[in-house]
């Protein structure tokens, strides 16, 4: 028997490979990239995922695991000749436990299905990606993921308490617990990040909050993006710690509005805070919102009055990137982080090189964490414009870096941005991110070709 | 041995070239981690110090592994600013670089979470002399193999920490605590599931046996007695204590364990209190509403947490400080990827 007859024995019925089989499975969301695996297998519970990695292992082939394919940065692209991991199958939530206020569940579960789960306990699942609908934990675990939320309350790796993964090399080991207090070191936190080069998720356990007593939601109307961002640094002056900050541009404004009719104001800027927590201490703080908002120059203050007012405030926020996709055939997301108060220089350094590259990029982001998200509009059917959005975005990643920030502040660094490691991290840097791949995939067979550039060994 | 006494990162690079085993040392505060074991050469951290970049505006600052925590909360305090962790032991010396290779966060971990939730970044020196970089200096970043976290807890097993990046908040404007007695622990249990579960925010919540329950608010004046009083509604009148600072000081600094021949650390949840409370262990608090434990100990508790498989790190007072070691493919890939000649602890 060779390989496939193997991997079809281990999942009968469940191993694709016609060609319109595969198709779905051939790229992420960033479409610009597409690869032809060998095939996807469709693994029900954690024992055939560590059979089809051990098979894997045997013959040397290589493995992508892959959640909803959400991915931004060419994540989960298939390898080429390698087998797809399909992990949507392993969907259920094993236990939710209020009183420990944990939750341990398979990595195909949807981040949002959390959430609903644990709302009659009063409990829910911080990490809130805009993705959060169709997203799975495996893939937030593997890349990380954020949302609105990261400035109080941390990104992925700050909510995983214990992990069940299997290695390259296929063995199964388990990382972390299910208190939020460990002893050792934190290899749990170590995996959450690294993109699946360092094995399988196959089971994870989250820590849950109570939901906030009471949440006050301001939507701030601004004659320029400067003055919002201006906004921005007054709240965190006044000693305001809001649940999330966010900033739209007028470009996205207007998306928004077509798309899902928010009743956003059609201005330069809009910034959106929500404060949150015991229904007193959210007073107090709302008033001094109110104080510092008033002195920033807002045109228009609009302040969500009731649950069904917040989520319009929300609505359009959280459809922007799809809306966008209205304004233009395609386009790139970027994700850079700059340091807070570098975001006025960022933003004009990439309005100067959208006008330089004669492409319109639109930005939405999370302006309490100093995280970008510069879309850039492109036409892939006219010939050249993908190869200037990449260069446009790359550029925008050498800044973020030249201004002390991050080339991703939550889509990781898939195959998209490989290419710009050596601009954050020297080769020792990369080096030791090498040698911790090798030692625990000797055959470099999870996930290939993402992450690491190719220059490392030589380099070093 | 010397004592080795770096002030530079190219003095640490020069040690660990030169030694082929050793063991790093910050403030000293956790004794049964940093003193060296037979055939270590000693490098003391204490004059890699100082705050290397502060910008109150941006929730970050960044400084030498070897900078006492109390230094760095001093500078953050005149800017109305705090490490929401609360490193224990700031009181008695000890180093950004030891809290994190020890893993540790005090009772104001209940609000926002733990050491973990607040590192950001770290450069540190590998078993190879190699500098490597994880992480970075914005509150917000997903590039690279995070290093940083890997060094939580890591008790120095995978390099000498160097320079530290770390996360802070807004201090919160007033305090007050709430002390409650109750019959019995049933009765205290029964509280701390109950308040585990509301969200009132807390900056603290302790329990301390066999019948005690400590919580702490912060926040504005006038929301914190209103909240004050809600509590007091759904849990009696109890102890007010308007001027906590000291009290809660004292409990980041272990005061309760003095006298304590071994000071331990225990992972916890609530559901495990009984069965731990059934051990012979002195002194003791649970923090984060149950989370961990700090207990002083004789020789017989450790035994006695070992028997019951219960994962455990000893601070002050044993020879085998961690337990059970860290074991796995996992743990054994990263160590010989970082450490591959062993000069670092554990492994
Ligand atoms: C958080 C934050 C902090 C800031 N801090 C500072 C600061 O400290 N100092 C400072 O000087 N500025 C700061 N700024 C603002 C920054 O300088 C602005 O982006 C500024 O460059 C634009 O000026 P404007 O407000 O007049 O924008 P506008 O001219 O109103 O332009 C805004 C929008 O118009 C569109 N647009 C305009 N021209 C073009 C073009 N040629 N091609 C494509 N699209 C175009 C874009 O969609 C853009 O988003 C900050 C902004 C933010 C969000
Ligand atoms: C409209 C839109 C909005 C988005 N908004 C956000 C946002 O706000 N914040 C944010 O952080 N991201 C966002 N994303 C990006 C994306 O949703 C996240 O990266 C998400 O975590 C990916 O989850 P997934 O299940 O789709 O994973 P996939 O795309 O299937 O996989 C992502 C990566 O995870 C690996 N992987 C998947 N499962 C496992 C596993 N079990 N074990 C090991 N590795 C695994 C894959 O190999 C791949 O490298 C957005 C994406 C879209 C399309």
């Amino acid at each position: 028997m060779g390989f496939l007859e193997e991997l079809k024995a281990l999942l009968p019925g469940r191993v694709l490979t016609g060609e319109a089989e595969l198709a779905p499975y051939e790229s992420d969301a960033l479409t610009a990239y597409r690869k032809r695996p060998l095939a996807v297998a469709l693994p029900e519970r954690k024992e055939e995922v560590l059979g089809v990695v051990r098979l894997c292992h045997r013959y040397g082939v290589p493995f992508v695991a892959r959640g909803s394919g959400t991915s931004l940065s060419g994540g989960s692209l298939p390898v080429e000749g390698g087998v797809v991991i399909a992990l949507n199958r392993m969907n259920r939530i094993l236990r939710l436990d209020p009183k420990a206020r944990i939750a341990v569940v398979e990595p195909g579960v949807v981040n949002l299905k959390v959430s609903q789960e644990a709302a009659p306990f009063g409990l829910y699942y911080a990490p809130d990606p805009s993705s959060q609908p169709i997203s799975t934990l495996g893939g937030n675990v593997a890349f990380n993921s954020g949302g609105a939320h990261c400035l109080k309350y941390g990104m992925t790796a700050n909510h995983v308490l214990g992990l069940e993964v299997v290695t390259p090399t296929g063995e199964v080991v388990r990382l972390g617990g299910e208190s939020l207090e460990g002893v050792g070191p934190d290899l749990h936190g170590f995996f959450v990040g690294t993109e699946g080069l360092l094995g399988v998720a196959v089971e994870i356990t989250l820590r849950l909050l109570p939901r906030p007593e009471a949440y006050h939601t301001v939507l701030a109307a601004y004659p320029s993006l400067e003055a919002a961002g201006e906004a921005v640094s007054r709240v965190i002056r006044a000693g305001l710690l809001p649940g999330a900050m966010e900033i739209m541009d007028r470009l996205s404004i207007e998306a928004a509005e077509k798309a899902v009719r928010a009743g956003y104001p059609p201005v330069e800027g809009l910034l959106i805070v929500e404060l949150e927590g015991p229904k007193e201490e959210v007073a107090e703080e709302a008033q001094v919102l109110e104080g510092v908002l008033r002195e920033s120059g807002a045109l228009e203050l609009r302040v969500a009055r009731d649950e069904a007012e917040r989520q319009a405030i929300w609505k359009g926020r959280k459809a922007a990137f799809s809306a966008v996709g209205r304004l233009s055939p395609d386009y790139l997301v970027q994700d850079g982080v700059v340091p807070r108060s570098r975001l006025g220089e960022a933003l004009r350094e990439i309005q100067r090189l959208s006008r330089e590259y004669g492409l319109r990029v639109a930005n939405v982001f999370h302006a309490g964490d100093g995280n970008l998200h510069p879309l850039v509009l492109y036409d892939g059917k006219k010939p050249g414009e993908l190869e200037r959005a990449e260069a446009l975005a790359g550029e925008i990643l050498r800044l973020c870096v030249r201004l002390g920030g991050s080339l991703t502040g939550e889509h990781g660094i898939g195959v998209e941005k490989k290419g710009y490691m050596p601009e954050m991290f020297s080769p020792e840097d990369l080096l030791a991110m090498e040698e911790v791949k090798r030692a625990l995939d000797p055959k470099g067979l999870a996930n290939r070709g993402k992450v690491l550039p190719e220059v490392v060994r030589a380099g070093a | 041995m010397p004592a080795l006494r770096p002030e530079n990162l190219e003095e640490v690079r020069e040690a660990v070239r030169a030694y082929p085993r050793l063991r790093a040392r910050g403030g000293g505060t956790k004794p049964a981690l940093s003193t060296p074991r037979e055939g270590e050469a000693l490098l003391d951290l204490s004059r890699l110090r100082g705050l290397l970049a502060y910008e109150p505006e941006e929730f970050v600052f960044t400084a030498f592994a070897g900078t006492p925590v109390a230094e760095v909360e001093e500078a953050l305090r005149a800017h109305g600013q705090y490490l929401p962790f609360h490193p224990p032991l700031a009181g008695k010396g000890a180093t950004l670089g030891g809290t994190v290779a020890a893993g540790l966060s005090g009772p104001l971990r209940h609000r926002f979470g733990g050491l973990r939730d607040f590192l950001l970044g770290v450069r540190f020196v590998d078993g190879e002399g190699r500098v490597v970089r994880g992480g970075g200096k914005v509150v917000k970043n997903a590039a690279g193999f995070p290093f940083h976290r890997l060094m939580v807890g890591s008790l120095g097993a995978f390099g000498v920490m160097v320079e530290l990046s770390f996360k802070v908040f807004p201090r919160p404007r007033t305090t007050r605590t709430l002390r409650v007695r109750r019959e019995n622990l049933e009765e205290a249990l029964a509280d701390l599931e109950r308040l585990r579960l509301l969200p009132l925010d807390l900056l603290a919540l302790d329990l301390v046996p066999p019948a005690t329950l400590e919580l702490r608010l912060g926040g504005f004046e006038r929301s914190v007695e209103a909240r004050l009083k809600r509590l007091q509604d759904l849990l009696g009148e109890g102890e007010v204590l308007a001027e906590d600072e000291a009290h809660w000081e004292a409990v980041r600094d272990l005061g309760f364990l003095e006298g304590s021949p071994i000071w331990v650390k225990v992972p916890a949840k609530p559901h495990l209190i009984p069965e731990l409370e059934g051990l012979p262990l002195g002194p003791r608090r649970y923090l984060d509403g149950g989370e961990v434990l700090y207990a002083g100990a004789t020789e017989e508790g450790l035994k006695a947490l070992k028997e019951a498989g219960l994962p455990h790190l000893v601070l002050r007072g044993a020879e085998t400080p961690l337990f059970p070691e860290p074991q796995g493919a996992f743990f054994a890939g990263v160590k010989k990827a970082l450490d591959p000649k062993g000069r670092f602890p554990l492994g």
